[in-house]
C-alpha cells in the first residue's frame, strides 16, 4: 500500500517535470497556426518555416560558433590548469583551485553584472569576444572539475615510465597523458558546449547589440507572440542538448570496451 | 669502469635530509640492492640515479659520464615500477615497442626485438592483448620486457615484486635473476625485503635513516653485520651486551652473561681491537635446541625454557627464557618440536657468532 503511493507520487513528479517538454515536442508537429492544443494535424511545417527564418538561422550559427569556441578555449585552459594544479607544485594551488571553481558557486546574475561593470570601468565595449570570454569563465570550472578528477587517477609512474624509455615531457603528454585523460577532456568539452549553447542569463548581459543566440532569440520571440515556430525550435534545442551528451557518453563507452574493459 | 658512480650525493627536502652524504660504485653488470625499511632513502637514491630527482649535492655518473644535468629521457635507463606502470591504452606489443620508437631502430627490427623481449620473459603470445587482460605477475614481466628491450645502460628496479602474491614473488625473483644474468645488464634493485636482497644481489647496500649502514656481498652482510641495525634488519638476531677481553690467535674472546666466555672468530669481529664493552650477535637460526643434558663438543650449552612456539611450516620459531633474558631461536623441524614450558639445552657454536663494539648502539 505504502509503496503504491510512493510509486504513484514518483510518477506524478516525473509527469510534472517532463510533460511540458513532451507537449512542446508534440506541438511542434501541429499543423495549426496557433502554438497550442487542439492538434489539427501532423506536419513538419514549423520546422520548414524555422529553417527559412533568417533571424533564427543566424542565432543558430552564432550559438554554434560561440559554443564551439567556448568548448575549445575552455577545454584547453582547463586541461592546462588541471595539469598545473595536479602535476606541479604551484604556490597557492588551493586558492587558485577555489578561484577557478568559484564561478559555479556565484549566482550567474552576479557574475554577469560583475563582469559587465568591470568592463564598463575599463571602458571596454560589449563585443562577441567579451561574450566568449564570459562563457569561458562560466564553463571553465566544469572542465577543470572533470579533468582534474581524471588526472588524479592517472599514476605519475606511467608518465615516468614513458620518460625513462626516451619520450620527452611533451611526447609523454601527447602519447600517454592526453590519451589517458581523453574521456574526461571530451566530457569537459561537451559540458562546455552544452552549457554555452544553453546559457541565457549571462548572454543577455554580455551580448553586443544585434547579436542573438538561440536562447536570447527564443526569449525575444516570446515577447511578441507565441509562434509554433518556437515549439519547433524547442524540439531542436532538446535534441541538441540532450542528444549530444548521450552521444558522447556512448562513444566514450565504446572506446573503453575496445580496450578490454 | 664502473657503470654507475655516486660521489658525495646528498638529497635534502627543505630541512629534511633524505639521503646523507653517500658514495657508491656499481660495477658493470653488477646486481646491487639498496635494502632498508621505508623512509631510509633507498627509493630517493634510485630516483636520483633515474633523473626523477635532482641531488642537492654531489655527482652522479653513468658509464663515466656526469649525468646530473641530463634529463631522464636522455639517460638510457630501464625502470620497473612497483605498480607495473604499463600504458593501459596500448597493447602489450605497443608497450614493449614504446622505447624503441625513440631510438634509431628500423621498423622491421622493432617487431623482431619486441618478440625477442616477450620470449625472454616467457610470454611470447600476449602481444595483441591489453595490459588489463593480464595477471599481476604477467604485467610485471611485460614491464620488465619493456625496460630491457631498449638495452639500457642501467636497469632500475623499484620494489618490483612487492605488489605480487607471496608464491608468485618467489617465482618472479628467480625469473628476474635469470633474465638479469642472461642479458648481463647492470642493475640497481630497491627493496625492503631482506630475503629478496640476499637471494639476488652481488652486493647489498643496507640503508637506514638516509645513511648507508653497510655495503658488502650478501654473505658478509648477513654473517658479519657492521652495526646493530644491520644485525636486526637482516634476519632475526639476538643481541647481547658483553665485554671483550682481548684479541689473540684469530679469536676475540667475549664474556657474555648466561653463556660465559665465547671465542668469536676475529674476522667476524673486525671492529673490536681490544678489551672493552661489546655486543654479541647471535642469529636465531644458529641457536639450536636439544633435550636437556645434550652437550656436543666445540659448543657452548646453557639451560633454558621454551616460552612461546611459533610454528612456521618447515621451521619453528621459539621464544626462550634463559635466566632473565628472552631469546629467539629458529630451528628446522626434524623429529618432534618442543612445546611451551619444555626445559631445553640451548646450543651455540662460537664460530657462528659475530661481535660488534659496545657502548652506543
Amino acid at each position: 500500500m505504502g509503496w503504491q503511493l510512493v510509486r504513484f507520487w514518483t510518477l506524478l513528479v516525473y509527469t510534472f517535470m517532463f510533460l511540458p517538454v513532451a507537449v512542446v515536442v508534440l506541438l511542434s508537429f501541429n499543423a495549426s497556426q496557433f502554438g497550442s492544443f487542439p492538434m489539427t494535424g501532423f506536419s513538419f511545417r514549423w520546422f520548414i518555416e524555422l529553417a527559412q527564418n533568417e533571424a533564427i538561422l543566424r542565432a543558430f550559427r552564432t550559438s554554434i560558433v560561440l559554443g564551439l569556441m567556448t568548448a575549445v578555449i575552455s577545454t584547453t585552459l582547463g586541461v592546462l590548469a588541471s595539469l598545473a594544479l595536479v602535476r606541479y607544485r604551484v604556490p597557492g594551488a588551493n586558492m587558485i583551485s577555489t578561484l577557478l571553481i568559484a564561478p559555479i558557486l556565484v549566482p550567474e546574475v552576479v557574475l554577469a553584472v560583475a563582469l559587465l561593470l568591470f568592463l564598463n570601468f575599463l571602458n571596454v565595449n560589449k563585443s562577441f569576444t567579451l561574450l566568449l570570454a564570459g562563457h569561458v569563465i562560466f564553463t571553465l570550472p566544469f572542465v577543470i572539475l572533470v579533468v582534474q578528477a581524471r588526472l588524479v587517477g592517472i599514476k605519475r609512474d606511467v608518465e615516468e615510465a614513458a620518460m625513462s624509455l626516451g619520450a620527452s615531457p611533451r611526447q609523454t603528454f601527447f602519447q600517454i597523458t592526453l590519451p589517458l585523460m581523453m574521456p574526461a577532456v571530451a566530457a569537459g568539452a561537451l559540458f562546455a558546449f552544452t552549457i554555452s549553447f544553453d546559457d541565457i542569463t549571462g548572454t543577455l548581459f554580455w551580448k553586443p547589440g544585434g547579436v542573438e543566440t538561440v536562447p536570447t532569440q527564443i526569449f525575444a520571440m516570446l515577447r511578441n507572440s507565441i509562434s509554433p515556430e518556437i515549439n519547433a525550435l524547442g524540439t531542436v534545442m532538446i535534441l541538441l542538448t540532450v542528444g549530444l551528451p548521450l552521444l558522447g557518453l556512448a562513444i566514450a563507452r565504446r572506446m573503453s570496451t575496445k580496450r578490454g574493459g | 669502469m664502473s657503470a654507475v658512480t655516486l660521489t658525495d650525493i646528498v638529497k635534502r627536502f627543505g630541512d629534511f635530509t633524505a639521503v646523507h652524504r653517500m658514495s657508491l660504485e656499481i660495477p658493470e653488470g653488477g646486481f646491487v640492492t639498496l635494502l632498508g625499511p621505508s623512509g631510509c632513502g633507498k627509493t630517493t637514491t634510485l630516483r636520483m640515479v633515474a633523473g626523477l630527482l635532482d641531488p642537492t649535492e654531489g655527482e652522479i655518473a653513468i658509464k663515466g659520464k656526469r649525468v646530473n644535468e641530463v634529463p631522464i629521457h636522455k639517460r638510457n635507463l630501464g625502470i620497473v615500477f612497483q605498480n607495473y606502470a604499463l600504458f593501459p591504452h596500448k597493447t602489450v606489443a605497443e608497450n614493449v615497442a614504446f622505447g624503441l620508437r625513440y631510438r634509431d631502430v628500423p621498423k622491421s627490427d622493432i617487431a623482431r626485438r619486441v618478440q625477442d623481449a616477450l620470449e625472454l620473459v616467457q610470454l611470447p603470445d600476449v602481444g595483441d592483448r591489453y595490459p588489463k587482460a593480464l595477471s599481476g605477475g604477467q604485467q610485471q614481466r611485460i614491464a620488465l620486457a619493456r625496460a630491457v628491450v631498449i638495452e639500457p645502460d642501467v636497469l632500475l628496479l623499484d620494489e618490483p615484486l612487492s605488489a605480487l602474491d607471496a608464491n608468485l614473488r618467489e617465482d618472479m625473483r628467480v625469473e628476474l635473476k635469470r633474465i638479469q644474468d642472461r642479458i648481463g645488464v647492470t642493475t640497481i634493485f630497491v627493496t625492503h625485503d631482506q630475503s629478496e636482497a640476499l637471494a639476488m644481489s652481488d652486493e647489498i647496500v643496507v640503508m637506514s635513516n638516509g645513511r648507508v649502514e653497510q655495503v658488502g656481498p650478501p654473505e658478509e652482510v648477513y654473517n658479519t653485520p657492521s652495526s646493530e641495525f644491520v644485525a636486526r634488519f637482516l634476519g632475526a638476531s639476538n643481541i647481547l651486551e658483553a665485554s671483550a677481553e682481548g684479541r689473540a690467535n684469530g679469536t676475540v674472546t667475549l664474556d657474555v652473561p648466561h653463556f660465559g666466555r665465547i671465542g668469536v672468530p676475529a674476522v667476524r669481529a673486525p671492529q673490536i681491537a681490544g678489551a672493552g664493552p661489546a655486543k654479541l650477535v647471535l642469529r636465531a637460526e644458529k641457536l639450536t635446541l636439544a633435550k636437556p643434558g645434550t652437550a656436543p663438543e666445540d659448543a657452548v650449552t646453557v639451560d633454558g625454557t621454551v616460552e612461546t612456539v611459533d610454528y612456521q611450516g618447515q621451521a619453528v620459531r621459539y621464544f626462550l627464557r634463559i635466566g632473565d633474558a628472552q631469546f629467539q631461536a629458529i630451528n628446522m623441524i626434524d623429529g618432534h618440536p618442543f612445546h611451551e614450558g619444555d626445559a631445553v639445552s640451548v646450543i651455540l657454536r662460537p664460530r657462528d657468532c659475530s661481535a660488534l663494539p659496545g657502548g652506543t648502539a
